[in-house]
């Protein structure tokens, strides 16, 4: 029965003071710890609780911003190689032009995005991308399948494409990148999957706030051709004498297989400075938040800490005036 | 306390290292109407979603051909970790193509050549620079523009001839003792790699 009434007291002494905070879920927890105290015989709210919730962000806080530390490191060594690798795609594109409208039968898509997650948005956006381009591709006659690079978009596109995906590849980023890599990968790829076009989806680093999505367009020797006799963009192509091989054919194949890689090499580069630059600024903002919360819960904590030293004075105070009449 | 997300992140960002807050000086936000066709169909498709980029947004459009031939040929010499010469305006190249050296003046006919590992050199004036190239590709275009994209390509006065040597007779004897057709063609590949090395310290 007194327990009871020293329980009610407690509560009605709790209200008043969590009704001001802004804080929801803490309302719970700092009830619950005073019903505790209060069955004890003690009758002060207890700042255990916030001091808990702080110590805990104050962490988060810290590791956030190691987190962005390590980020722009790898980002500063990564960033030089791809500024580099970019004159790399220019000759293919000044040679065979741009043709992402081009119309045929075996679209592949590939996708490169991180095996590692708190990297902001870019996987999504790849991904949203891909399906886009999926959309844009797919008809009666004609099929599209994706080649993924990178736990994350494998984990999206799984969900609802697992029977358009030819190939997955992760752990590409163990060593650091290289063209040899790069090529051995280009070339299980181009074993192992049937194209007309191969479309690579990646994140282009433009600056370490913007990444801009891009899609490179491969074409098959046999499109190629195709595209030349047709005329347009290719078809200045037949003007051009081919040195070396036996056969044109021949030649436009090695073509095709190393425009494939020197593409891929270059995209793989930028979506990996585009990964460290949006972890970068996803961290930054993670630990801003938790700075914010960090003032917030501060106040929670200097408020209820004079509340309970108010309680006291007040039963004091009243005690004594009690006792002397 | 700055509060604007992305410059206060550049600023921090800036005071490590200089020379982040612009573009890369490599890329130019030319626009090209030839995507055009592609971001209408996209737009149709998909509404919501921004169209992605294509490469020729990225590139400066190639200058057209010019009615007369040029007095100098334009070389661009890459590699996948980078650029050695770019827009470099020179008097003749002579590239390793497969069927022999060729050389490359301005106004040659437009050609797309395979290259076997050997010297490229580059004649400006009286200057000869000499490159040993593992292999690749040149294009050269009816505007006097060549572009050599090769994987390996060093200075010939940085190659040692004992480590050639050494490798030539190490994939010379491989070659004798292959005996699958990958082990072969890998030593055969050596072999070739290493006597070019050899052509190129001693011719």
């Amino acid at each position: 029965m007194a327990m009871a009434a020293l329980r009610r007291e407690g509560r009605r002494m709790a209200a008043p003071l969590i009704t001001p905070h802004p804080i929801n879920p803490l309302r719970s927890s700092l009830a619950s710890s005073d019903r505790e105290h209060t069955l004890l015989g003690v009758r002060s709210i207890s700042t255990q609780v916030v001091r808990n919730r702080m110590k805990s962000v104050r962490n988060i806080q810290k590791i956030t911003k190691a987190m962005k530390m390590v980020a722009a490191s790898k980002l500063r060594a990564i960033q030089t190689k791809a500024e580099n690798s970019r004159g790399l795609w220019q000759p293919f594109t000044a040679l065979l032009g741009d043709t992402p409208s081009v119309d045929v039968k075996k679209n592949v898509i590939v996708t490169i995005s991180s095996d590692k997650g708190l990297c902001g948005g870019i996987n999504s956006t790849s991904v949203k991308i891909s399906r886009g381009l999926h959309k844009l591709n797919a008809g009666p006659e004609k099929e599209c399948k994706y080649v993924i690079l990178g736990e994350k978009a494998k984990a999206q596109l799984v969900r609802d494409s697992k029977k358009d995906i030819e190939l997955a590849f992760t752990e590409l980023q163990k060593n650091p990148l290289n063209y040899t890599q790069v090529a051995v990968l280009a070339d299980d790829i181009l074993k192992n999957v049937e194209y007309d076009a191969l479309r690579i989806v990646f994140n282009k680093f433009q600056s370490v706030v913007a990444f801009v999505p891009t899609t490179s367009t491969v074409l098959s020797p046999e499109v190629v051709e195709r595209e030349a006799e047709a005329g347009g963009k290719l078809g200045e192509l037949d003007s051009y004498e081919i040195e070396g091989g036996e056969t044109k054919s021949e030649v436009l194949q090695n073509l095709t297989e190393f425009q494939f890689s020197c593409v891929m090499f270059n995209a793989m580069l930028e979506n990996a400075c585009s990964e460290q630059g949006a972890r970068m600024s996803a961290m930054d903002s993670s630990s801003r938040n938790a700075g914010d919360m960090l003032d917030r819960l501060t106040l929670t904590y200097n408020r209820t800490r004079q509340a309970s030293i108010t309680t006291e004075l007040i039963e004091i105070i009243s005690g004594a005036s009690a006792l002397e009449g | 306390m700055l509060r604007q997300g992305p410059r206060f992140l550049l600023s921090r960002v800036s005071a490590a290292s200089m020379g982040w807050r612009r573009q890369f000086a490599t890329d130019l936000p030319a626009e090209t109407a030839g995507d055009s066709k592609f971001v209408e169909a996209w737009k149709k498709v998909i509404p919501n979603i921004d169209p992605p980029k294509t490469p020729s947004a990225y590139m400066a459009p190639r200058p057209p051909t010019p009615s007369t031939i040029p007095s100098k040929l334009t070389v661009n010499l890459v590699l996948p970790y980078s650029s050695i010469l770019s827009g470099k305006e020179v008097d003749m190249v002579i590239v390793p193509a497969t069927t022999g050296h060729m050389g490359v003046l301005p106004g040659h006919v437009a050609t797309i050549a395979e290259l076997k590992p050997g010297i490229l050199s580059v004649h400006e004036g009286n200057d000869v620079s000499k490159y040993f190239l593992s292999g690749g590709f040149a294009f050269v275009h009816a505007n006097s523009v060549a572009d050599i994209i090769a994987i390996e390509a060093t200075p010939v006065d940085q190659i040692d001839p004992n480590l050639v040597q050494k490798g030539l007779a190490e994939f010379q004897q491989k070659l004798n003792s292959a005996s699958t057709d990958v082990e072969k063609a890998e030593a055969q590949i050596g072999v070739d790699v290493h006597s070019a090395l050899n052509a190129a310290l001693t011719g």
